[in-house]
C-alpha cells in the first residue's frame, strides 16, 4: 500500500461525498478570499467616499457602497481575515488546552478526572457570549478579548469530547496489550489513544470553528469584538441596521457571508465524520 | 520438573483479590497458591468468571485500580505486589508477557504491524527504528507468519485472526520474557488454526526455556499442551495435578463434572451430554465455604463453613518430595480441596 495511491483513493472518495465537496469548496473560497485580501482588495477598506454613499451594485463597486461610501466587496473580503483569525485561534486554544486535559483525565481517572471534568462543567456553564461580555467589562472591548472568551469556551468542549472518546479507546484490548508490553500511561496515550481519537477531534474542530465565527460576528455586532476601522462581518451587520429601510441589501451581504462560512464548515465537518469513519468507508 | 530448592520462576502465595462493586466489597480470588520453575508449563482451567483471567491480570499487575490485592506474587524472588508502577512497567514486556484472547482487538488498528512489534524493542532495549524493524521481521519469521517480509507494512485488518495472533505472540516474545501468560489464546480462532497456534506457542516457549501459564476452558487442549493443570472454581484452585494424573483420576467433584461434560467421539447419536446440576453462583452470592457446595452431591456441613483444606491424593505419579511442608508446593503432587475425595474415588 503506497502513499500516493492511498492519497488518490482518499481524494476520489472525498469528491464523491457531495456535502463534503461542497463544504470544502466554500471553506476553500473563504480561505482564498482571506489570503487574497492580505495583498489586494478592490479598494482600500478605509476609503470613505461620502458623495458616493449607498450606491447600488456597479462595475466599480460590485456590491455597492455603504453609508460612508466604502466598497462593500472590499469590506467583505478583508472581513473574512478577521473571521478566520478568530476561528483558528479560538479552536487552537480549545484544542491546545482541552485535548491534553481530556487525555489526562482519561489516563489518570480517579480524582484527577473528577476535578478536570467538574472544572469543565463549570466553564461550560458560561456561554461564550456571556464570558466575552464579562471579559469586556474588565478589559474593554477588542479582538483579543473576544478571541480569548471564545477560546476559553472551547476548552471544556474539547476536554469533554476527548475524555469521552479516550475512555472508549482505553477500554479496548490493545491498550491493555500495550500495558502488558510495559508501556506507561503516557506512552500509550500518545501512541494509541490520541491517534484513535483524532478523527473525532478533527470533526469537532470544524464545528467549533463555525461556532467561533458565529460568536465573533455576534460580539462585533454588539460592539464588543473587532473595533473600527478594522472591518468585520458582525460590525457590518450592526452598521447596516440603521439603514435597514434605505438599503436593506447592506445587511444581506455580510449575513450571507456569515451563513455561507458556517454552512461550509458544517458541511465539511459532516463529510469528514463520514470520511474518517472506517466503518462507513467500506459501505460507501 | 526441576527441583524446588532453587528460587522459583514464579511463586504465587495466598493471592487474594477483592473488588469494590455496586454490590459491595467482594472477594474474587480466595487464596490462589502455585509455583512455577523455568520451562514449566502450567494450565489454568475453569469456567467463565472463576478467576482465571483475574489471576493472570494480578500477576501482570494490570488489575483495575479499584481492586485490592493481598498475598504475594514473586517473580524470580521479587515480590511484584510490593513494586511501584514504574518498576512494574519495566518488568512487563521484558520479564513477563501476555497474549490475549481477542487478536482482533488487541492490535491497534492505526499502526502497521511492524511498528507494534518494534515498539517494545525500542522501549525496553533502546533499539533504533531500523534495527527494530529488522528484528520485527526476524520475529515474524520465527512465529512462521507466511510472507513475513511483505506483511511488515500490513495493518491489522489485512490479516486473518490466526495471523494476528501470531503477531501478538511475536510482540510478547520480542524482549524474551521469562514467563508467558496466554489467556485463552485460541478461543477466538478457527478450530483448524487453534492447534497450529498452540503448537507454535509450545515450541517457542520450549526453545527459550520460558515458563508458560496457559489459561483455557478447553480440557482437550490442556491435555496436549501443559504438564500440570490447576482447576479453578469460584475464585479458588480446587484441584491441582500433573496433567497425566488428572486425566487418570479427578478427585474434586467439580473436576469430575467438568470431565464428564466433555463431548466425546464415539458417543451414540442423540446421547445427551452430561451436565453439572445447578448454576454457577453469582460472584456476589458466593457461599462462605466451598463455592461448589450447592451443586455438589457429596456436600457436607463443613464444606459450607470454610474453604476446605488441601488434601494430597496419593497416586501412581512419583517423585513427590515429602520434605516440603507446604503440600501445594510439593513437586508432582496431586492435591484437592475436598474432604470427600475418597468417596469420589470409590464411586468412580
Amino acid at each position: 500500500m503506497s502513499t500516493p495511491q492511498t492519497f488518490q483513493r482518499m481524494t476520489q472518495r472525498a469528491l464523491k461525498h457531495h456535502s463534503f465537496a461542497v463544504g470544502a469548496a466554500i471553506v476553500l473560497l473563504l480561505v482564498i478570499s482571506a489570503a487574497v485580501s492580505l495583498f489586494w482588495s478592490p479598494y482600500p477598506v478605509g476609503d470613505i467616499d461620502i458623495p458616493n454613499k449607498l450606491a447600488g451594485p456597479s462595475a466599480q463597486h460590485w456590491f455597492g457602497t455603504d453609508s460612508l461610501g466604502r466598497d462593500i466587496a472590499s469590506l467583505l473580503l478583508v472581513g473574512s481575515q478577521n473571521s478566520l483569525l478568530v476561528g483558528f485561534i479560538a479552536v487552537g486554544i480549545g484544542l491546545g488546552l482541552g485535548v491534553p486535559l481530556g487525555l489526562l483525565a482519561s489516563a489518570q481517572r480517579g480524582w484527577v478526572e473528577e476535578v478536570v471534568m467538574r472544572a469543565a462543567d463549570f466553564t461550560f456553564a458560561f456561554p461564550a457570549l456571556l464570558s466575552a461580555i464579562l471579559l469586556t467589562a474588565i478589559y474593554g472591548p477588542g479582538l483579543v478579548v473576544s478571541i480569548t472568551a471564545i477560546g476559553i469556551f472551547n476548552i471544556p468542549v474539547f476536554a469533554r469530547i476527548t475524555r469521552g472518546a479516550a475512555n472508549a479507546v482505553w477500554s479496548r484490548d490493545f491498550t491493555l496489550a500495550a500495558r502488558a508490553a510495559g508501556k506507561t500511561k503516557w506512552t500509550i496515550t500518545w501512541e494509541h489513544v490520541l491517534p484513535n481519537v483524532a478523527s473525532v477531534l478533527i470533526v469537532q474542530a470544524t464545528v467549533q470553528f463555525a461556532i467561533a465565527i458565529l460568536a465573533e460576528a455576534a460580539l462585533s455586532y454588539l460592539g464588543l469584538g473587532t473595533q473600527p476601522p478594522n472591518p468585520s462581518w458582525g460590525r457590518m451587520l450592526n452598521e447596516a441596521q440603521s439603514q435597514m429601510f434605505q438599503a436593506p441589501m447592506l445587511a444581506v451581504y455580510p449575513g450571507v457571508a456569515i451563513a455561507l462560512a458556517v454552512l461550509g464548515l458544517n458541511l465539511m465537518g459532516d463529510g469528514l465524520r463520514d470520511l474518517l469513519d472506517p466503518r462507513l468507508s467500506r459501505t460507501r | 520438573m526441576t527441583p524446588s530448592n532453587t528460587t522459583p520462576l514464579l511463586s504465587v502465595r495466598n493471592l487474594r483479590v477483592g473488588l469494590q462493586t455496586s454490590h459491595g466489597q467482594l472477594e474474587a480470588l480466595r487464596g490462589v497458591d502455585f509455583e512455577m520453575q523455568r520451562g514449566d508449563t502450567l494450565g489454568l482451567i475453569g469456567e467463565s468468571g472463576c478467576g482465571k483471567s483475574l489471576t493472570a491480570l494480578a500477576i501482570m499487575g494490570l488489575l483495575p485500580e479499584r481492586a485490592t490485592v493481598s498475598g504475594s506474587i514473586a517473580l524470580n524472588g521479587t515480590d511484584l505486589t510490593q513494586l511501584s508502577d514504574e518498576a512494574l512497567c519495566t518488568l512487563r514486556g521484558t520479564r513477563m508477557a501476555m497474549i490475549f484472547q481477542e487478536p482482533m482487538t488487541a492490535l491497534n488498528p492505526l499502526h502497521p504491524i511492524w511498528k507494534q512489534i518494534a515498539e517494545p524493542l525500542q522501549l525496553h532495549q533502546g533499539m533504533d527504528l531500523v534495527s527494530a524493524k529488522a528484528r520485527a521481521l526476524e520475529l515474524l519469521e520465527r512465529v512462521q507468519l507466511p510472507r513475513a517480509r511483505e506483511r511488515l507494512d500490513n495493518y491489522p485488518h489485512q490479516l486473518s485472526g490466526g495471523q494476528r495472533q501470531r503477531v501478538m505472540i511475536s510482540i510478547a516474545l520480542a524482549c524474551q520474557p521469562d514467563i508467558l501468560i496466554a489467556d485463552e489464546p485460541t478461543t477466538a480462532l478457527d478450530v483448524t488454526v487453534q492447534k497450529e497456534v498452540l503448537a507454535l506457542i509450545r515450541q517457542l516457549v520450549a526453545e527459550d526455556g520460558m515458563g508458560l501459564l496457559l489459561i483455557s476452558h478447553d480440557l482437550g487442549l490442556m491435555r496436549d499442551q501443559v504438564e500440570r493443570v490447576m482447576v479453578m472454581y469460584g475464585g479458588a484452585v480446587v484441584e491441582s495435578a500433573p496433567t497425566k494424573a488428572l486425566f487418570g483420576m479427578r478427585a474434586h467433584p467439580y473436576s469430575q463434572g467438568l470431565f464428564a461434560a466433555r463431548p466425546q467421539l464415539g458417543l451414540k447419536r442423540g446421547t445427551r451430554l452430561q451436565t453439572i446440576a445447578g448454576n454457577v453462583p453469582e460472584i456476589f452470592n458466593w457461599p462462605q465455604g466451598c463455592a461448589f457446595a450447592d451443586r455438589c452431591a457429596y456436600v457436607q456441613d463443613n464444606c459450607r463453613q470454610a474453604l476446605p483444606q488441601l488434601e494430597l491424593v496419593p497416586g501412581t505419579h512419583d517423585g513427590i518430595d515429602e520434605n516440603v511442608a507446604d503440600k501445594s508446593r510439593r513437586v508432582n503432587a496431586h492435591w484437592v480441596r475436598c474432604p470427600e475425595w475418597q468417596k469420589l474415588e470409590a464411586s468412580a
